[in-house]
């Protein structure tokens, strides 16, 4: 059996540029995890139908277990590391799931918050119709989602109270558009086969 | 004033860490293991001619290839049988890998270590196997038929065969009060298999580190303890040589409680062999074809009762599907056995089992451990006696329940602790009033009617359980105050996202008297605790929730011993408040936490400006007094245990309304409504959390996932994709109601609450789908196709 071929790629995850070394067939999951050391973004199918690994492509969710890390050359990458402000202070979304009990193992959680981060940008008051529609591609085990559609409901409230007060974020999601690089939890460069 | 932290809906501070992507599970580690592959029986049943690794070898990245015949003789040996119980007279578990034959499909039969996961993949791809197929048994009723065995020395396929019996009152048998009773029903109950499914798979992360001689092992399990002697006794190593530690873990409700996997011991095994660090990280398919399932019983009930629908005799033979192996004994069919009286008290009982072997996934326990099965038994049992008197189905309810003042109550039965099944405290007839007011049971009636005139077809349903929580035989505690003042508490039991470092810090804090920020948690990590028994049997907060305040109370009487020493005060005069000792009444005469803990300790050397109070020259001891007084230890800490004499029981009622679509049969549950008693709440978000959660495994049980096995064994549905967990717009939203009942068992008066809302769930909507529809409900779970068949032959019956 031969060796791969192997790929030069840029991305820019979290608002840094990121570089690795990858096999065409490497997953956007297993490069983000295991080359670049984003743990965070989760697998729990790896056939695109649980949601744990959502991030957001160029603002839009994507499951990284169906995309190819070669694929995504060039692009900006958000995951749950970068949803943060640069001085550590949570995201609305990530608030409301601490307030409304909307977690329980975790593992589920980083998909939750890419997805509900990504609906709220589009929609920032979704009605409870919307709320269902916009997570009803992602599993969770533990919550029974009560205090998951809870959470939606109080991330837009606190979303709208900070666009009111014009305190912190205008929008819920740090989009990991360009600016100054900064650290994000990220640990090590480019690292190759 | 010390504020009590307990009762209250303190946000969990596990949060901040999930919510930033700074979790730990077991595949977040060892980023510079190696990677372990599986080559996995593709047969239910076959015997291994040969295997052929050649082609696999010259796959770039490839470290090693282990077949049984590679395995030394202890690794290669059956694994061993967690739970024995004279009753499982032919109890037969399998080899980390096949020898010779496998017996389900995903059982292991090779495996690849390499460089990472993918490079694994190819070798494993490439790896042949020869197998002679032999046939398979699927399915209850051809296991027990016994045309085919699945071990050959296992005649009829029957592992275990149980018979408990409780005469009546009068010492007549179960059969004999059927007979002798004014109205009798004989009727079959069907459950099929579900599984826990967590997100997060199973994993094992091991290093071996050569110059200590030690092996430290990651494993996504909800007994790190017990894994731990297990690897220390299959490797031959002396325990203090092995620590095991259950990182974040995303979900387990039960499978994981499951050990030692093959992988749990074969891992560890070749870190130490190869001397490098190896990690396995199942994936989706692994985790449907290699962990574990439950549910799959058929039920025979014969019942006798009165005219009043009180149940005089009761009579119920089962058959249990365990799989290929029992590694974790009966226990399932035990609890089924046994809890499927719940909160009533039939006048005589009998139940027997039969538990079979078939060539199918094990069986261990899933949330809930057997009890669905036993409340989908029992409450239908209630509906039909209920319809068949013509009556209100809680009115028969209520002339079955054990009354407030029965307790404590004696079912003369053994449960699955081996102690007698004695409830200890509860208000059955409260809950039902309450159940009843919440969901609307008296006016429903007039609802059915409103929406038969839309020409809708609504019902409603009811199920009441009891579960024995908190079995022991123990868990411990172990409370540090450093001299900084903050409060370090470690407990051996795991967290698969109960919120375990929230509620012990919550206990902890109101214990001793500090702030919550102050206190952490640690648990599953046996370096910080070795004895613990595990996660399972919703115990964790009875069993370390009390062992955590009685260590807790040891530290708080040594703290202000050692504070009126320091004050000049009675001990009995001191209490503690916001972390700092002082008189009562008198907070000026106070001393901090911080500074008890360094007066705790006497030292030679400081380190520190606190540690320098401590030192032999700064300190006012007395010269003809040792340091360390008789009796005490150094430093500001304590450790206990709670072992109980028996399980405590929680019970709860569920409700829902359903409706059922009169021309495509899609169910769609309305309104689902929870009344439940665990005694006192340690924090109510929780509480509930845990309960939406039980219940949306209840409506995936009752109305979407099942494992479909074909004739052959093969499990078709082994992806996401065809086995259909809710996902949001599936899952009703679910209102509670909770009663306090303490219990008198244990010092904090709570009882377990994490499988609650599982339990009754498919007995709640076969009862409001055979409402809605007025045709029985005997097997579940149920699809729309299989309503829609239901009815076509209930109207060529009918017509």
């Amino acid at each position: 059996m031969g060796t791969e071929t192997l790929y030069d790629i840029s991305l820019t995850v979290n608002g840094v540029v990121r570089e690795a070394r990858v096999p065409a067939r490497r997953l956007l999951s297993d490069c983000l995890r295991h080359d670049l050391g984003l743990t965070g973004t989760h697998v729990g199918c790896e056939h695109g139908v649980c949601g744990c690994c959502t991030v957001l492509l160029d603002g839009e969710p994507v499951r990284s277990c169906l995309t190819f890390a070669v694929s995504v050359d060039g692009h900006e990458i958000t995951t749950i590391e970068g949803l943060a402000a640069p001085d550590g202070t949570l995201s609305a979304v990530q608030r409301a799931f601490a307030e409304s009990h909307a977690l329980q193992c975790g593992f589920c959680t980083p998909g939750f918050l890419c997805t509900v981060t990504a609906l709220l940008n589009e929609n920032p008051a979704p009605s409870d119709e919307e709320i269902l529609e916009g997570i009803s591609g992602n599993l969770c085990r533990c919550t029974g989602y009560q205090n998951i559609i809870k959470a939606v409901r109080r991330a837009a409230e606190l979303s709208a109270e900070q666009e009111r007060d014009g305190t912190g974020e205008a929008a819920p999601a740090a989009t990991g558009a360009a600016g100054a690089p900064r650290a994000s939890g990220a640990t090590g460069g480019a690292t190759g086969e | 004033m010390t504020t009590s932290l307990f009762g209250e809906r303190v946000q969990r501070l596990e949060d901040p860490r999930l919510l930033t992507g700074n979790g730990r599970y077991l595949d977040d580690l060892g980023r510079d293991a190696l990677a372990a592959a599986f080559v996995r029986s593709p047969h239910a049943h076959a015997r291994i001619r040969e295997i052929n690794v050649d082609r696999a070898l010259d796959v770039p990245g490839i470290v090693a290839i282990y077949t049984w015949e590679d395995l030394p003789e202890r690794i290669g040996e059956p694994l061993p049988l967690l739970i024995p119980h004279p009753a499982l007279t032919h109890g037969r578990t399998a080899r980390p890998l096949a020898k010779d034959v496998v017996r389900h499909v995903g059982e292991p039969v090779v495996m690849v270590v390499a460089r990472d996961r993918y490079a694994a993949e190819d070798a494993c791809d490439r790896i042949e196997v020869e197998y002679e197929p032999l046939p398979a048994v699927v399915g209850i009723e051809n296991a027990v038929r016994g045309e085919h065995l699945v071990h050959p020395d296992v005649p009829g396929n029957v592992g275990a065969h149980l018979v408990q019996e409780v005469p009546s009152a009068d010492g007549r048998s179960a059969a004999e009060m059927i007979e002798a009773a004014p109205h009798r029903l004989e009727f079959r109950l069907d459950i099929e298999r579900s599984a826990s499914m967590p997100l997060e798979g199973r994993g094992v992360y091991a290093r071996w580190d050569p110059d200590d001689g030690s092996l430290r092992v990651y494993s996504s399990t909800q007994t790190s303890t017990s894994v731990r002697m297990a690897i220390a006794a299959k490797l031959g190593l002396p325990l203090p040589k092995v620590e095991v530690i259950a990182p974040d873990v995303g979900g387990g409700f039960g499978v994981k409680i499951m050990h030692p996997w093959p992988e749990e011991v074969l891992i560890p095994w070749a870190a130490r062999t190869l001397g490098r660090e190896i990690k396995w990280t199942e994936d989706r398919r692994e985790h449907f074809i290699s962990s574990a399932h439950e549910r799959g019983q058929v039920q025979y009930v014969r019942v006798g009762f009165d005219d009043d629908g009180r149940i005089l005799g009761l009579d119920v033979t089962f058959l249990h599907d365990h799989g290929a192996y029992t590694p974790y004994g009966i226990i399932v069919p035990i609890i089924t056995s046994t809890q499927l009286l719940g909160p009533y008290k039939p006048g005589a009982y009998r139940v027997e089992f039969s538990s079979v072997y078939t060539n199918t996934v094990i069986v261990t326990p899933y949330r809930g451990a057997g009890r669905p099965q036993g409340v989908f038994c029992m409450e239908r049992t209630m509906d039909r006696i209920a319809a068949y008197l013509g009556k209100d189905r809680t009115e028969v309810r209520a002339a079955n329940f054990i009354q407030p003042d029965e307790f404590p109550y004696d079912h003369r039965l053994t449960f699955q602790d081996g102690r007698p099944l004695i409830y200890d405290s509860g208000n059955y007839p409260e809950a039902l009033r309450m159940l009843k007011e919440l969901i609307g049971w008296d006016e429903f009636a007039k609802e059915r009617e409103r929406a038969a005139a839309e020409g809708r077809r609504i019902g409603i349903g009811i199920g009441c359980y009891v579960e024995g929580t908190g079995v022991g035989p123990y868990e411990g505690g172990h409370v540090q105050v450093t001299s900084d003042g903050r409060v370090h508490v470690s407990t051996g039991l795991t967290s698969q996202g109960q919120g375990h470092q929230t509620a012990f810090a919550q206990i902890a804090a109101t214990e001793l008297g500090v702030p919550i920020e102050r206190v952490s948690v640690v648990t599953g990590d046996t370096r910080r605790f070795g004895y613990a028994v595990g996660t399972f049997a919703s115990r964790a907060a009875v069993m370390s929730g009390n062992a955590i305040a009685l260590a807790c109370r040891k530290v708080r009487e040594k703290a202000l011993r050692i504070a009126a020493d320091a004050l000049e005060a009675d001990p009995g005069d001191l209490t503690i408040t916001d972390g700092i000792v002082h008189v009562k009444g008198n907070p000026s005469a106070s001393i901090p936490l911080s500074t008890v803990a360094v007066l705790a300790n006497p030292l030679r050397y400081a380190f520190d400006e606190e540690a320098k109070r401590a030192t032999q020259f700064a300190t006012a001891a007395s010269d003809d007094k040792p340091p360390v007084a008789e009796g005490e230890e150094p430093g500001l800490e304590g450790r206990d245990y709670y072992s109980p004499v028996r399980s405590t029981f929680a019970y709860g009622m569920h409700a829902a309304i359903v409706e059922t679509d009169p021309e495509t049969a899609e169910i769609k549950v309305l309104r689902y409504a929870v009344v439940h008693d665990c005694g006192r709440l340690i924090n109510p978000m929780i509480v509930d959390g845990q309960i939406h959660g039980g219940v949306a495994q209840g409506i995936g049980g009752a109305l979407y996932e099942r494992m479909v096995y074909d004739e052959h064994g093969q499990l078709l549905n082994a992806s996401f994709m065809d086995f259909l967990m809710p996902y949001a717009t599936e899952v009703p939203r679910v209102e509670t109601a909770h009663l306090e009942t303490p219990s008198p068992l244990n010092p904090l008066g709570i009882k377990g609450a994490g499988e609650a809302g599982v339990i009754p769930v498919s007995a709640v909507i076969a009862s409001a789908i055979e409402d809605a529809e007025g045709i029985p409900i005997m097997k579940m779970p149920i699809s729309p196709s299989e309503l829609f068949h239901l009815r076509r032959t209930a109207s060529a019956r009918v017509g």
